[in-house]
């Protein structure tokens, strides 16, 4: 697969058209576009923001929704540590701001159309934004496919987007939700309660009745490498892992 | 455009000249790719320097170790906008491995190759003059798996993804030819201070 064909826009304004605190620690910012664009679900945006003095700060954030006609897009921010750029949305952006932004960008970690067969997703908490654009993208054009996600959180209250997945597992026979609680003991039996590891991503693949032939992991790279790993050692083989790491 | 109420952490004080635009300092050290992280034992590690698809030579662990090594310290630049000032790194310069391959300039164009199957494209003139090395040591250890180890290239004048992991060949191409990420909307050359991050910067 190559993507020499990837659009690429110059940045834009957009306005901060709404925005939700889904967890403790992550908002999803709801971002009018000027120039709207149609993106495939895994890409992301570099979003810029200047200071009076004209210096400025890039950081790059997955884009949550899937594309549709709105010219509205979904990202969804986690406040990490001392972080200039999330700080910022969490404690100063408010609706109405202006926002620069250019995408969409990234030609690799990306849900195939047409998706034809099963699909796993592996996830640690804002990890989940690009997989969330996916399970949105099947859910519009590929509902058949079957399609796990395993998310890892370290509570309940941390998984981000927990109703929509609940009700998406409820009303779609083709699609597993399992979560890795690492903190607290997981409420649902088939719920895990420890770290990602080779047996648990053996028994997800056991719930999707067939082996994937796509696996996308997306978190910090700690949590990357430990779910790569597990993949492996559940027998998968690396050449259809796709990787997003961020922490960069 | 001005942000409303953002003021940012500064530019880097002193340091400021040294960063290009839209990039920050990072305090550590991310990692970043496409896939899992290969495991390369050095008993089994190999490098070879093809011109298209024709090995001229292929060094061991041992063989690749004995050549001249070289002490560099530098500033890197990721694409995802961290910068990372006084980098240290030893390795063997890629004048010293063609060098040792009996190699002058066959093309001016060089693919270069991953145990994961990344590549990558750099003009030979960007590896030449001491501006690049294939690196086994970072702050004097050896290379972490993570970063590439046992061995990656190192090309700091351009943008990080230009310095591929696990690198196991150098292939000299007729042409300028894409590699991976250049295949997928980066920039084909990669310059940090003209900020050619996508393709069409």
């Amino acid at each position: 697969m190559t993507e020499n064909d990837t659009q690429i826009g110059s940045w834009q304004p957009c306005v901060i058209e709404e925005i939700v605190q889904q967890t403790p620690s992550i908002k999803s910012f709801f971002l009018r576009l000027s120039k709207p664009f149609a993106h495939i679900a895994g890409q992301h945006v570099d979003v810029r923001l200047t200071a009076p003095d004209g210096y400025s700060a890039m950081r790059s954030y997955s884009v949550a929704s899937s594309t549709n006609s709105s010219p509205i897009i979904e990202l969804a921010i986690e406040r990490l540590p001392d972080g200039e750029v999330s700080s910022f949305f969490h404690d100063v952006a408010a609706i109405g701001d202006e926002i620069e932004l250019r995408g969409p960008l990234g030609g690799h970690f990306l849900w195939p159309e047409p998706a034809v067969d099963a699909i796993l997703l592996i996830g640690a908490g804002s990890g989940l934004a690009p997989l969330m654009a996916m399970i949105r993208q099947r859910r519009a054009t590929s509902p058949a496919v079957p399609t796990a996600l395993l998310l890892s959180a370290r509570t309940a209250e941390d998984v981000l987007f927990s109703k929509e997945l609940h009700s998406n597992e409820i009303s779609d026979a083709a699609f597993v939700l399992a979560l890795a609680i690492t903190r607290e003991k997981p409420i649902r039996a088939s719920d895990f309660g420890r770290r990602i590891d080779g047996e648990m991503v053996q028994e997800v693949v056991a719930r999707l009745h067939r082996k994937p032939t796509q696996i996308f992991v997306c978190g910090s790279n700690g949590f990357v490498n430990i779910a790569t790993d597990g993949a492996l050692l559940a027998g998968l083989d690396p050449s259809i892992i796709k990787t997003e790491r961020y922490g960069g | 455009m001005v942000t409303r109420g953002f003021t940012g952490r500064g530019s880097g004080g002193d340091n400021s000249n040294r960063i290009p635009p839209g990039q920050h300092l990072a305090d550590n050290f991310p990692v970043l790719s496409a896939g899992p992280t290969p495991s390369v034992e050095t008993s089994d590690w190999k490098f070879t320097v093809k011109i298209g698809p024709k090995p001229v030579k292929v060094w061991n662990w041992n063989e690749f170790n004995a050549l001249p090594k070289t002490k560099v310290t530098k500033d890197i630049h990721c694409v995802t906008s961290w910068s990372k000032l006084d980098t240290i790194w030893e390795g063997v310069l890629i004048e010293d491995i063609l060098a040792d391959a009996g190699l002058d300039q066959p093309t001016g164009f060089v693919l270069a190759h991953g145990y994961d199957g990344y590549s990558t494209n750099v003009p030979l003139a960007d590896l030449l003059s001491g501006k690049a090395m294939v690196a086994l040591k970072y702050a004097g250890k050896p290379l972490p798996r993570d970063h590439g180890g046992p061995a990656r290239l190192l090309v700091p004048h351009l943008y990080f993804w230009k310095s591929a992991k696990w690198v196991n060949a150098l292939q000299f191409t007729a042409r300028d030819e894409p590699g991976f990420w250049e295949s997928r909307g980066y920039h084909i050359y990669g310059d940090p201070w003209r900020e050619q991050r996508y393709t069409n910067d």
